[in-house]
């Protein structure tokens, strides 16, 4: 897990180094400072959930299972509404100004590589759901402890280039 | 450290119908399987390319040749370098450290079979859908056929309007693709070298080649990666209407040139790091020698893999960037040449009083060390800006790099077919045929390649599809194409020997070379568990250890 994260670390500094490379080369509206709004909202749900996903964890590993699952379920809600609140600002940008990915090279950086994180986003839920099936099915205990820590560790690193992506586009790009 | 095989009398072992054995190699998660499969998938795209290449030197014969359309002549250079560096060298280093990592450090099998056997299937569906251009290529616009961008494939030509057509796509998926399993492949590798070693074997006692594959792995995660980030991008252009390299919406046809180069650097000395395992494994073996300088070997391997991460844009100094970037990649560029300098005397100082066996894989890696030599020097030419501005897209350049991989990695290839298909098949390979094979090689590569610098140094621009008789290149291209085809001729020997050895090769037994490293210690071809008993090993030449009880290694290391 440790080789793929510095895999996906090489993937996402490209479309990091893209998206910082095309910062106000657009030669068409709309820009970013005129449609973008910082997210606090699914950030804190985001990096929250960091803190959820470590502690269900720690309960795996004394073997309290049902306040993992609670924890475990509370990460893919979290989960959940950062990609709800990451849904809600592509709707807006799409319906009310008119940016998509094909607009100009911010709709195109910006769609890729925030799309990038939603898709890992995605991709860490769907393993985390799965996990959650087994776990209410009664399969999970102390002895998976060690694959669940591969788990949140991917999650730890969407958390973690989240905080990039925020940084990049929220606060460098506007 | 007794680990031979288990034998089990004949009568247990039953012939099996066709169809079996086929659903077994299919569905196979055995590494050595899967190492096998790898190796022939790369042999067959070898000769594919082999043919691409004869059909660009028939067309390069004479000034005004029409052998072959334009079109066809752009498609033939695009298929070669693509397919002889994604489908032939890759998949068959690949193949290699499948088979003989684990070998090496004394472990059952790779650290994950199943994403192994994925990987492999990753790698050989993209080379068949790079193919699958010939055919499906020109899609519903009736344009096209297989790729013709060049292996750069630099924007704009990657664009809608200059590329019509499914061509470029089946380029871009097929990479992607290859790319994802050359990404599994490697952290599986690392995985294995990592957590799989056997007692006693320690970081400092593997074989040079599982350091070197070790290296090569990390590279893989990093290089191979901006690749893929590219593909994926140049997709969302031609798919979604993105602009990251339309130059009309205020993209960039540069960021792809820097974004292709930072794979494109790195992954050359992702190809040739597994190939100076192969001489730091043959030549001490041929030499009845250990190595020299181990930790110097392990340090300046390490070196090189760091260097080479921050040389890519020594492709580009005539794009024009400005003269620090300019000087900062032409001093890392001749900065990387010094590890590898130290490699070159420490292979030297290997052979130095040696008792050298003139064996077919002792004198690939020779041919390999004279040949690099001279790649390495040609490129230190390069790296000075300057001249690099007069000898860019040149045919010195294609001189240059071809002396990198045929001169250079596939030699060392060579050497490490000629050493290890004992182990793998349990034949060895004809010494006659072997030495004919060399010496055609050698004789066709040096007709060609050395040849070629001239043209090149007179002004002959690459991936030009033909030329004025008034230029003075038409005898040089001549003697490139002859050479060529002796190559061909050898690599036909060479076919040959793989096929007829097999059924007619002398039976190699255990260990025909007297070498030192674990994977000559169980039978040959290996059981499907490897080693009977777990190995434990003392020393960095365990089977001298064994061979030698009264004087073992682990008494001076």
């Amino acid at each position: 897990m440790a080789c793929l994260i510095i895999a996906e670390s090489s993937i996402f500094t490209i479309f990091v180094v893209a998206y910082l490379f095309y910062i106000g080369k657009s030669l068409t509206g709309p820009t970013p400072s005129e449609v973008l709004e910082v997210p606090i909202f699914s950030t804190i749900c985001l990096l929250s959930s960091s803190i959820t996903v470590h502690f269900a964890g720690r309960f795996l590993e004394r073997n309290n299972r049902s306040m993992f699952l609670v924890l475990w379920s509370l990460t893919i809600v979290l989960g959940g509404l950062f990609l709800f609140g990451t849904g809600r600002e592509w709707h807006r940008l799409i319906y009310d100004h008119g940016l998509t990915i094909s607009t100009n090279l911010f709709g195109t950086t910006y769609y890729s590589l925030v799309g990038l994180h939603a898709f890992h986003v995605t991709a860490g839920l769907i393993m985390l759901s799965v996990v959650l099936i087994f776990g209410l099915a009664g399969r999970i205990d102390a002895e998976q402890s060690r694959r669940i820590d591969v788990l949140s560790l991917y999650w730890h690193f969407v958390d973690a280039v989240w905080i990039v992506v925020f940084t990049v586009v929220y606060i460098v790009g506007r | 450290m007794a680990s031979d095989a288990i034998s089990i009398p004949a009568p247990q072992v039953r012939e099996k119908p066709w169809v079996d054995l086929l659903h077994e190699w299919v569905t196979t998660v055995d590494h050595k399987r899967l190492g096998i499969l790898y190796i022939v998938y790369a042999l067959v795209f070898l000769l594919l390319g082999g043919v691409e290449a004869l059909i660009i030197r028939i067309q390069l014969m004479h000034s005004h040749n029409d052998f072959v359309s334009p079109q066809v002549f752009n498609r033939m250079f695009t298929m070669h370098g693509t397919t002889m560096i994604f489908f032939v060298v890759m998949p068959v280093l690949f193949g290699f450290a499948n088979y003989l990592v684990p070998l090496m450090i004394g472990a059952r099998d790779m650290a994950f079979p199943r994403l192994n056997a994925f990987s492999f299937w990753l790698s050989a569906f993209g080379g068949l859908l790079l193919y699958f251009s010939f055919v499906g290529g020109s899609g519903l616009y009736g344009a096209g056929n297989a790729p013709d961008i060049g292996w750069w494939a630099y924007a704009p030509l990657t664009a809608r309007a200059f590329s019509p057509g499914h061509s470029s796509d089946y380029w871009t998926l097929a990479l992607l693709v290859s790319g994802f399993g050359s990404i599994g492949t490697a952290i599986n590798i690392i995985a294995t070298i990592l957590c799989l070693r056997c007692p006693g074997m320690k970081l400092n006692r593997m074989p040079l080649q599982v350091w070197l594959y070790l290296v090569m792995g990390s590279m893989v995660l990093i290089a191979i990666t901006p690749l893929s980030a590219a593909q994926i991008m140049l997709l969302i252009d031609r798919y979604l209407g993105g602009h990251f390299f339309d130059a009309q919406a205020g993209g960039s046809a540069v960021l792809w040139m820097h974004f292709f180069w930072i794979f494109g650097h790195p992954e050359v000395y992702v190809l040739v790091i597994p190939a100076f395992g192969f001489l730091s494994e043959i030549i001490p073996v041929f030499s009845r020698k250990p190595i020299f300088g181990y930790p110097v070997m392990v340090a300046a391997s390490i070196a090189i893999g760091f260097v080479s991460l921050s040389v890519w844009a020594h492709h580009m100094f005539t794009v024009g960037m400005n003269s620090y970037a300019n000087s900062f990649f032409a001093i890392t560029t001749m900065a990387v040449g010094v590890p590898t300098g130290i490699k070159i005397f420490n292979w030297i100082g290997t052979m130095w009083g040696g008792r050298i066996h003139f064996k077919v894989p002792m004198l690939f890696c020779i041919g390999f060390l004279f040949q690099f030599l001279i790649a390495g020097l040609t490129g230190i030419i390069q790296a000075a800006a300057p001249v690099d501005w007069q000898l860019s897209l040149s045919y010195f350049v294609v001189a240059h790099f071809h002396y990198v991989i045929v001169g250079g990695i596939l030699f060392a290839l060579f050497g490490a077919f000629y050493y290890w298909y004992p182990k793998i098949t349990g034949r060895m390979l004809s010494e006659t045929l072997g030495k004919w094979h060399f010496w055609l090689f050698l004789i066709g590569f040096h007709l060609t390649f050395d040849v070629m610098h001239i043209p090149g140094l007179l002004g002959m621009p690459r991936r030009i599809y033909t030329y004025e008789p008034d230029r003075g290149w038409d005898t040089l291209n001549l003697i490139i194409s002859i050479g060529a085809f002796i190559q061909a001729i050898a690599i036909l020997v060479f076919v040959w020997n793989l096929i007829s050895s097999y059924f007619n090769g002398a039976k190699a037994g255990n260990d025909p070379w007297d070498a030192w490293t674990l994977e000559w210690s169980t039978s040959s071809p290996p059981p499907a568990y490897n080693f009977a008993t777990v190995p434990v090993v003392a020393s960095r030449r365990p089977l001298w250890d064994l061979k030698h009880p009264e004087d073992p290694d682990s008494q001076y290391e």
